[in-house]
């Protein structure tokens, strides 16, 4: 596919491959890039450039001639290939051949030829694909003409000058050499590359960036020297030398990438760096990811299976054919033919060739069309999952892609889900909700209630309001703790009627309003305090400048807010456009010098203090792009907020003529901007979402970003107009930081300021420490503790939080920093260490300002997808790297989290700490619920329940065994969790993690996150699934069995890793649920099915061994025998294996429960496959004998006899697959008669072609004479129906006596739709009834007083082992309830999962009497809503067979010993006080720095 | 077009790319079609005691009847069997079982007197049997060629490479070749009626007819030579090991004779199991109203030629009349009875365990 390495593109330009080899040595640091110019006349052997690939690119795997080598050579990378060649060769040894040799081949040359012909079409594709981009055109200079002239993509060369224009894509990597742009900038898009849409910023190459006239090549004379080609999007270092010998530096903003757009600039002209396979484009490009999916692995280990039974056959029948021969002794029978030499072969010798023969005879047991089947019931599959309307999101216009074609089934076995929370379970689309500036807090009720009202409107748009999950998060913001109970209510009525279709059309249409930069998150009602505040400040401000007095008389707090606002629009890398052009950047120059780039500049330009504010002269570059964003267009969609926002602008403006008297800007200008105005508001564009809903609520003060250039932001105030301030430098966002910088020089002041902006708990450790002794310290400190609370406050809703904080440099500071800096800029080696060395020289002793709470609103039905995927069996674990409080918000927020449920909070500070935190939580957990088994495991038995019983200790690979899982929740900080996944913790960490409901680890890195995946996959042995929309999720998304990605926001970097990508969270549900469940039961029936396919087959002449004296022969005509698979059979199980729905969208989608199906590998389990042997053996059976005592002692010919078994084998394997066909579509019918007659018609035409061919059958008229005797229908008739009768009985039975949940919910199918929903309904209202019938339980709660006596002396004596814990539960599990005591109201009963979602359940009326008062009206409404079902439900009860009533009823007691009503407090003192008998935990942890955050391990 | 054009370079994996941005003009969702939903309307059967409960009960209506029919049919057709192998020594062909072997030239003949309980109406059909012989090992059923069967004068003069060891002698070619043809069955049997009033009436036994009419006249082919005369056309060539005569004297008849010989027709045709018999001869039907073998005593005579003891073979007589369905084979009509028996009985279970258990389904479903 691709050529990574070096080596390959070496082999690129191959033809001086002796040179080249002695050269490479010398190449491997750096590439030396000279003009092609200079060399043009010298083509060829004198071009310094000559062993640089050129920029045609081939990703064809084939040429013409190779195609048929390569091709095979690759097809026999798969084992099975090999295998059938093998045997078809086989045939080709006269001593042991079965069958016609050239015959035998058809099989194999069958397979591989129509995998090559795929191969060869991709192939083609991939040509034509490569030709169309070899031959778009670009401009070239030559040399010859003087002049750029057109040529092809492929002729470009290294070396080469292109001239690129606007809108046009980049042939390869180039160096940015000149651009039209006033400021030698030149803009591209990425989207190609990494998806991110918006416009990146590229810049001139230094030494050229002041030339004024136009670049002419001819004069360029330089050499570049850089790195060599590497797939590092974002890096690229290097320097050019001048012949002056004065030397650049280059970086990663001076390469312009292949497959990039230019927008925005006229014209930019540059110099090839990388061509063809060597840019980074190409070198980026990974073909499609192969993986095994776990079906698949069981299904080797069948396929293993079949190649032993395979051989214990030909062993059986070699003995065989050894002791007949030996009965005979020298006596040789006239039929026992000798070799062909007429030589007699001793019995041994011949035992041996037939034990080859018969390899060769059963050869049909490996089924060699399963694998080609596989693959094209994956691809019928994922178009399937494609084309489904419900993954589709209209608003992105994406649907789900499927980037790994062969692990669909993967999806219906999920266990574990990770979950990224950024951006996968919230929008990342953020919302400005609070602030507070100088210790002061501004509620922006308002705000609020606008959000809440936007909120409202949806939830109008259908009759039954309410939206489960955000709604009680969003008003808890605004009316703290008091609304929560009516809230409870709300939410309880949103979850009775979630998954309806009012709901799917409520989403979209939020979904819409949702859009980036949507009125919802751009308009924000300032608060009126602060509005009040601002104004009078810049006003004040305003004054002062008038009258020329110094800022610094301002008051602290007011010039703190004004500072706030500034730095909350500057301290960005926001990109203003407008929004009809979307591409076209605003621009309004003030003359400025240059930035300082030297220290003598800047002690020249910063002496003389004065107001530098000077007259414009912006060039207007209006290209405007013709693509038109949806975004502009989702701005004008809705219409109300529009035009109020249309409204101030109108305001602004008019304000923005009066002060244009006062304003330094000259008038001209101002005509520009009102231009740019009228055309609509401003755009801004933004890194990261967080930026822009910063920069939007400062707007909202009337502190306006209005542009912004490489060297300054131009920004407008009240008041005071248009400011520019003068950008020096800007510290960008890292991870490693958490927090950006920007230094500019303050318009007013004329200070060098620096504006912080990061994480609070990085800035808060970088505060001046203000000196207790003044009055001022005094405030600071207080303004810094106050701060410190209202953060508190912002994460316990679950905002996101940020500090702001500024700095004043005095220029003998700032010299001296600069100076350092612009060394660490010019660096070629380390240079990131550096500059990030220097950020932080900077960043100290910060003077805090304030802090913002931003929402990261919960995707669109988050709570309610967790819910159903919880209630599916799955544990969902979310690794995020927030920071813990706001983690635990959201996770309760999307319900991961439990108000009842209990919290284990992990923060240690250190290994032992860790280690000991893990221990005593272990002791917790099993002294709290192993010691009273009567109570809680009943409730706590959250996955295990019978049907659903997760962790199958008979699945081959897992060890894993039943675990309990608990009713708590666990939450870990990166920190500690460094030290859990150590190698001496990680079991205990995964003992506690895996008894815990939910976990959530906070403040995790990406590394961590992929080693948590990959420690619960290889220690647990369970599917996990990744889901990540970002880059940090990538490495996680990569480990997990199954990633998903999120083409979100966050660009395309977790889709590119990923398997699966979505546009929404939501549909994780349907993914999962439906299409994974059908992909998994479809292809585990047809994998099976293949396997009792060809073993019944192959049965057949196996029996007939017994009659032909172990010789080897068939009775079915070889023709028949190998085309069997291939022809006769093969089409049913396609259309069944792609099409068979066991259970229909809607009722999977409403009981999650079903999944539990495919987490337990029910559909194929190992002993499934022994079952499938024996009925196969037992048909096969059948299908001989009956013939057999039919035609007994008659004179039948061996193939006339033959012919008939056939036929029979093949009537009884369709009808199986009928008994196992789910769903009969016409698809289904059509392709069983079509199987059938297309068996006729080849027997007919095949026995009526040649009178003397087809040796050795020659079955000359056969079928035809079969046709004619009646003795063949009867036969027809009987056999199929004897040889399936057990299996029919038995899924008639089993149906009626013990049906899997499955086949419940295919009744429930049948059921009118109406009734059905009652059903449904009546399933989730149960869950809060105390009536329900636990029946899942019954045989574990009888098993359980010797297990848990069991138990509790190994937890004892062994508790410091994880493991021992395990085999506990090994133990346990044979005593898992049978399916016998499960029938349909099993399904519809407790799952307790459901029990646990809902968190409602204790306050409704249970039969101990224990009623909360807070909630007593809560349940008295639920109940109402119950009644009439629940008449139903006792009803349902009492037809169940009396015994398991009554065990069931007691079960349903409530725990005496357990804890009721154990609630998540917030208030650490609260915490700390009600802790349990654990306390001695926290003794030995140490105190973290925040002193919030400390209470660690806490149990309340 | 620029854009459009790389993008369907994107395609092929280089670069995925769908960006918000990407497609205003091209609207990627989905048709709404009931194939592409997977909607398509279907049967959806769901294997219950009660729904499959009516299956059974027909299954078992429908077939004990036609088992019961089989049954008689079968029971009314006459069969016959005499075995001569001559093992015993009672037999009267122990003497030539004895020291007769594939090299004797000089034939054996023995006589086997029988009699008949019951008269046998219509045609009659004679059979040989061969027990424990195993025409359908492998390397002997592919050991012929078909060509040269066919009358290709090709395959004549050099026989396939399957017929080896039996495809020549000194170098020239067995006509016909291979190891089915060389075992031909050989003996000759002939069938006398004793009158009551001690005369032996020789029964005229039909020889044409007993092979499929297809390879007698499609399949087997004499080689058509210059002249007509088969001991012509099959000059040089040589006749298979074990045979006493050349292939073109099999018969007087020249419709019977070479390669459309039908004895050697039906012996080609290979058994499917290693017990089987074979048609030997047919009895026809005289005109009159008479039986065509009327209740009395017969005597078999037996050119004993084929030797079976090397291998524990068994040699039988066997006389029959068929009915529509074949020969005389209760099995059928057994297998009918006891399938639908047992699906009748299973039935009965799933009604019991309706009754029992599937009402609580229903209760659970229906209630609501």
């Amino acid at each position: 596919m691709a050529r990574h390495s070096e080596e390959d593109a070496g082999m690129a330009k191959a033809p001086p491959a002796a040179r080249q080899r002695k050269k490479k040595p010398k190449e491997i640091k750096t590439r030396t890039v000279h003009a092609n110019i200079l060399h043009d006349c010298a083509k060829g052997a004198e071009n310094p450039n000559r062993h640089y690939a050129n920029n045609k690119i081939k990703t064809t795997k084939y040429t013409v001639l190779s195609f048929l080598p390569k091709n095979l050579f690759e097809q026999f990378h798969r084992f099975a290939n090999v295998y059938f060649v093998f045997i078809a060769l086989l045939n080709f040894v006269p001593v042991v051949n079965a069958f016609q040799p050239e015959l035998a081949l058809a099989p194999v040359v069958f397979i591989l030829s129509v995998t090559a012909i795929k191969d060869l079409w991709e192939d083609y594709r991939r040509h034509r694909s490569d030709k169309e981009i070899n031959h778009m055109d670009c401009l070239v200079y030559s040399r010859a003409e003087r002049r750029y002239v057109e040529k092809y993509w492929k002729e470009v060369r290294v070396g080469d000058f292109i001239r690129l224009r606007c809108n046009e894509i980049l042939p390869a990597d180039v160096l940015l050499l000149s651009s039209s742009d006033p400021d030698r900038l030149c803009h591209i898009e990425t989207a190609t590359l990494d998806g991110e849409t918006n416009l990146k910023q590229r810049q001139v190459v230094r030494s050229f960036y002041d030339l004024d006239c136009e670049f002419d090549p001819l004069k360029y004379n330089s050499i570049i020297e850089c790195e060599k080609p590497n797939n590092d999007l974002n890096r690229f270092r290097g320097y050019i030398i001048h012949r002056s010998g004065r030397r650049d530096a280059l970086y990663k903003e001076n390469l312009l990438l292949r497959g990039c757009t230019i927008r925005n600039t006229e014209e930019a002209v540059g110099i090839v760096i990388y061509a063809g396979h060597e840019t980074k484009a190409m070198l980026n490009n990974n073909g499609p990811r192969y993986k095994r999916s776990k079906l698949e692995r069981q299904m080797n280990v069948d396929v293993f299976w079949c190649v032993i039974i395979l051989l214990v056959m030909c062993l059986f029948a070699a003995v065989g054919h050894g002791l007949w021969m030996f009965q005979y002794g020298d006596n040789r029978p006239v039929f026992d033919v000798l070799s062909p030499e007429g030589t007699i072969l001793s019995p041994i010798m011949s035992a041996i060739y037939l034990f080859l023969t018969m390899i060769i005879v059963f050869q049909v047991l490996i089924p060699i069309s399963l694998f080609v089947s596989i693959e094209i019931v994956k691809i019928c599959q994922v178009y399937f999952i494609h084309q489904d309307m419900d993954l589709y999101d209209e608003e992105t216009d994406s649907h789900l892609q499927c980037r790994a074609l062969n692990i669909t089934e993967d999806l219906g076995q999920m266990q574990y889900i990770f979950s990224d929370k950024t951006g996968t379970l919230t929008e990342n689309k953020m919302v400005f909700r609070r602030c507070t500036v100088a210790g002061v807090e501004y509620s922006h009720d308002a705000n609020a209630r606008r959000l809440a009202m936007y909120q409202e409107m949806d939830s109008e748009e259908e009759e039954c309001m309410s939206h489960g999950g955000t709604l009680p998060r969003r008003d808890s913001v605004t009316s703290h703790q008091s609304a929560r109970v009516v809230l409870r209510s709300q939410s309880t009525k949103s979850h009775r009627r979630t998954g309806s279709r009012a709901e799917a059309k409520r989403a979209s249409i939020l979904s819409k309003h949702t859009a980036f930069s949507s009125p919802m998150e751009k308009d924000i009602t300032p608060d009126p305090k602060l509005l009040d505040k601002v104004n009078d400040c810049s006003s004040q401000m305003d004054f002062m400048r008038f009258h020329s007095q110094p800022m610094s008389q301002l008051p602290s707090d007011l010039s703190d807010i004004i500072d706030f606002f500034i730095a909350l629009t500057i301290c960005n890398t926001v990109v203003v456009s407008s929004p009809n052009q979307p591409r076209h950047k605003v621009r309004m120059r003030f003359e400025l010098k240059s930035p300082v780039k030297t220290i003598e500049d800047f002690i020249k330009r910063f002496t003389p203090s004065r107001l530098t504010s000077g007259s414009n002269s912006s060039s207007s570059s209006s290209l405007i792009t013709n693509r038109s964003s949806n975004k502009g267009c989702s701005s004008l969609l809705s219409s109300p907020s529009a035009e109020s926002t249309l409204t101030k602008l109108h305001e602004e403006q008019s304000s923005g003529g009066l002060e244009q008297a006062f304003s330094p800007i000259p008038p001209s200008y101002d005509g520009k901007t009102s231009w740019s105005l009228e055309e609509g508001e401003l755009r801004y564009e933004a890194e990261s979402p967080d930026e822009a809903a910063l920069v939007y609520a400062a707007r909202a003060y009337k502190c306006s970003l209005v542009g912004r250039l490489p060297d300054q932001v131009i920004m407008e105030l009240p008041h005071l107009g248009k400011l520019s301030f003068e950008l020096l430098h800007t510290l960008g966002f890292d991870s490693t930081r958490k927090r950006m910088s920007v230094v500019v020089r303050h318009p007013l002041t004329d200070q060098i300021t620096v504006y912080t902006k990061g994480a609070d708990s990085v800035i808060m450790d970088l505060i001046k420490p203000p000196d207790t002794g003044n009055s001022k310290g005094k405030r600071q400190k207080k303004i810094v503790c106050r701060t410190q609370h209202y953060l508190n406050l912002y994460a316990a809703d679950g905002l996101r939080t940020l500090c702001i904080a500024k700095k004043i440099l005095s220029k003998e500071e700032y010299a001296c920093w600069l100076q350092r800096h612009l060394a660490a800029e010019t660096a070629i080696q380390g240079r990131e260490e550096l500059l990030f060395e220097s950020a932080l020289r900077l960043e100290t002793n910060l003077h805090l300002l304030g802090a913002t709470g931003i929402e990261d609103r919960l995707q669109d039905g988050v709570p309610e997808t967790i819910a159903s995927l919880r209630k599916a069996g799955l544990q969902i674990w979310v690794l995020t790297g927030d920071k813990q409080e706001t983690a635990v918000n959201i996770a309760y927020a999307c319900k991961l989290l439990d108000p009842e449920e209990e919290l284990l909070t992990l923060n240690a500070d250190s290994q032992e700490g860790c280690a000991l935190l893990l221990e005593e939580s272990l002791h917790y957990i099993q002294a709290k619920f192993l010691c009273n088994p009567s109570g809680p495991t009943t409730k706590s038995f959250n996955t295990n329940f019978s049907p659903f019983d997760i962790y199958s200790s008979s699945s081959p690979s897992s060890q894993s065994t039943p675990f309990l899982v608990h009713r708590l929740g666990l939450v870990i900080d990166g920190r500690t969790l460094a030290y859990a996944l150590d190698k001496s913790l990680e079991d205990k960490f995964l003992a506690v993690a895996r008894s815990c409901r939910s976990v959530l680890c906070c403040r995790s890195t990406p590394l961590q996150k992929s080693m948590v995946v990959k420690l619960v996959r290889n220690k647990l042995k369970v599917m996990t699934l990744a889901i990540g929309d970002g880059a940090n999720d990538v490495s996680m998304i990569q480990v997990a069995d199954v990633g998903v990605g999120i083409s979100g926001q966050e660009g395309m970097q977790a889709v590119m890793a990923s398997d699966f990508a979505l546009p929404r969270f939501r549909y994780l549900q349907k993914l999962l649920l439906v299409h994974g469940h059908w992909c998994y039961s479809r292809l585990a029936n047809m994998i099976l099915y293949f396997f009792y396919k060809n073993a019944m087959f192959v049965a057949l002449i196996f029996w007939y061994q017994f009659y032909c004296g172990f010789s080897g022969s068939a009775m079915i005509d070889q023709w028949y025998l190998i085309f069997f698979n291939l022809m006769f059979s093969a089409f049913p199980q396609l259309i069944t294996g792609t099409l068979d729905k066991d259970v229909s969208a809607e009722t999977l989608q409403q009981l999650p429960q079903l999944y539990v199906n495919g987490q337990n590998s029910e559909e194929y389990k190992p002993y499934m496959f022994w079952m499938n042997m024996i009925d196969a053996f037992y048909q096969s059976l059948v299908c001989f004998f009956i013939p057999y005592f039919a035609y007994a002692d008659s004179d039948v010919d061996l193939f006339t006899w033959g012919t008939p078994i056939t036929t029979l084998a093949l009537f009884t394997i369709l009808l199986h697959l009928g008994t196992e066909t789910k769903t009969w579509t016409w698809m289904n019918w059509m392709s069983i008669a079509f199987s059938i007659a297309l068996f006729f018609t080849v027997a007919l035409c095949y026995n009526a072609s040649c009178p003397a061919c087809y040796s050795p059958s020659n079955p000359y008229w056969t079928m035809q004479r079969l046709l004619q005797e009646p003795l063949f229908y009867l036969l027809c008739f009987i056999t199929p129906i004897a040889a399936l009768l057990p299996r029919f009985f038995y899924r008639a039975c089993q149906g009626t006596l013990f049906p899997s949940p499955v086949q419940l919910g295919r009744q429930l199918d049948k059921l009118p739709a109406d009734i059905r929903r009652n059903i449904l309904s009546l399933s989730r209202v149960k869950v809060g009834s105390p009536l329900c019938p636990k029946l899942p339980f019954l045989s574990l709660a009888k098993a359980s007083p010797k297990g848990y006596n069991k138990k509790d002396r190994r937890s004892v004596s062994g508790s410091k082992q994880g493991p021992l814990l395990q085999t506990d539960e090994a133990k346990r599990s044979p005593l898992q309830p049978t399916d016998s005591d499960m029938h349909l109201s099993d399904l519809y009963t407790p799952a307790p999962s459901e029990v646990d979602t809902l968190p409602y359940t204790k306050d409704n009326p249970a039969p101990s009497g224990e009623l909360q008062t807070s909630s007593a009206a809560d349940s008295e409404h639920l109940n109402k809503t119950i009644e009439p079902s629940d008449v139903n439900l006792s009803s349902c009860v009492t037809s169940t067979p009396l015994p398991a009533q009554a065990d069931g009823v007691q079960l349903s007691m409530p725990p005496d010993g357990a804890p009721q009503c154990v609630r998540y407090t917030r208030n650490s003192e609260e915490r700390l006080k009600s802790e349990h008998a654990v306390s001695s935990a926290h003794r030995t942890e140490p105190a973290t720095e925040r002193p919030l955050q400390a209470a660690s391990f806490s149990l309340n | 077009m620029m854009a459009s054009s790389y993008s369907a370079k994107d395609e092929d994996g280089h670069i995925t790319v769908s960006g918000p941005g990407g497609g205003t003009l091209r609207n990627k969702k989905p048709e709404n079609t009931a194939f592409k939903q997977q909607r398509l309307p279907a049967w959806q059967p769901i294997l219950t005691a009660g729904t499959v409960l009516p299956a059974f009960f027909i299954i078992g209506l429908i077939f004990i009847p036609i088992g019961i029919g089989l049954y008689v049919t079968s029971n009314n057709i006459k069969e016959f069997e005499i075995d001569y192998t001559g093992d015993d020594a009672s037999s009267p062909c122990y003497n030539c079982a004895k020291n007769f072997s594939w090299n004797n030239t000089k034939s054996c003949t023995c006589t086997i007197p029988f009699q008949l309980d019951q008269p046998y109406e219509s045609n009659v059909f004679m059979y040989y049997g061969l027990s424990n012989f195993y025409q359908n090992h492998r390397r002997y059923v592919k050991s012929r060629d078909d060509s040269q069967l066919n009358g290709n004068i090709d395959s004549l003069k050099k026989p396939s490479k399957e017929c080896e060891p039996y495809a020549s002698i000194d170098n020239k070619p067995i006509a016909p070749c291979g190891a089915i043809a060389n075992s031909m069955f050989n003996d000759t049997l002939k069938l006398f009626y004793n009158d009551p009033n001690g005369t032996s009436v020789p029964i005229p036994l039909t020889s044409t007819g007993i092979a499929w009419w297809t390879d007698k006249h499609v399949k087997f082919r004499n080689p058509v030579g210059t002249n007509s005369n088969l001991t012509a056309v099959f000059q040089g060539t040589m006749k298979p090991v074990n045979w006493h005569r050349p292939v073109y004297e099999l018969d007087t008849d020249p419709e019977n004779n070479g390669f459309i010989n039908e004895d050697f027709i039906v012996w080609m045709r290979t058994a499917a199991l290693p017990t089987f018999r074979k048609l030997y001869r047919i009895i026809q039907k005289k005109n009159n109203m008479a039986p065509t073998l009327p209740r009395g005593n017969y005597t078999l005579v037996v050119d004993y030629n084929y030797p079976v003891r090397s291998f524990e073979g068994r040699k039988r007589m066997i006389l029959s009349t068929i009915s529509w369905m074949g020969g005389k084979n209760p099995f059928l009509g057994i297998a009918y009875i006891t399938v639908g028996s047992v699906c009748f009985f299973l039935g009965v279970v799933l009604l019991v365990i309706h009754h029992k258990y599937g009402n609580r389904n229903n209760s659970a479903n229906i209630s609501n």
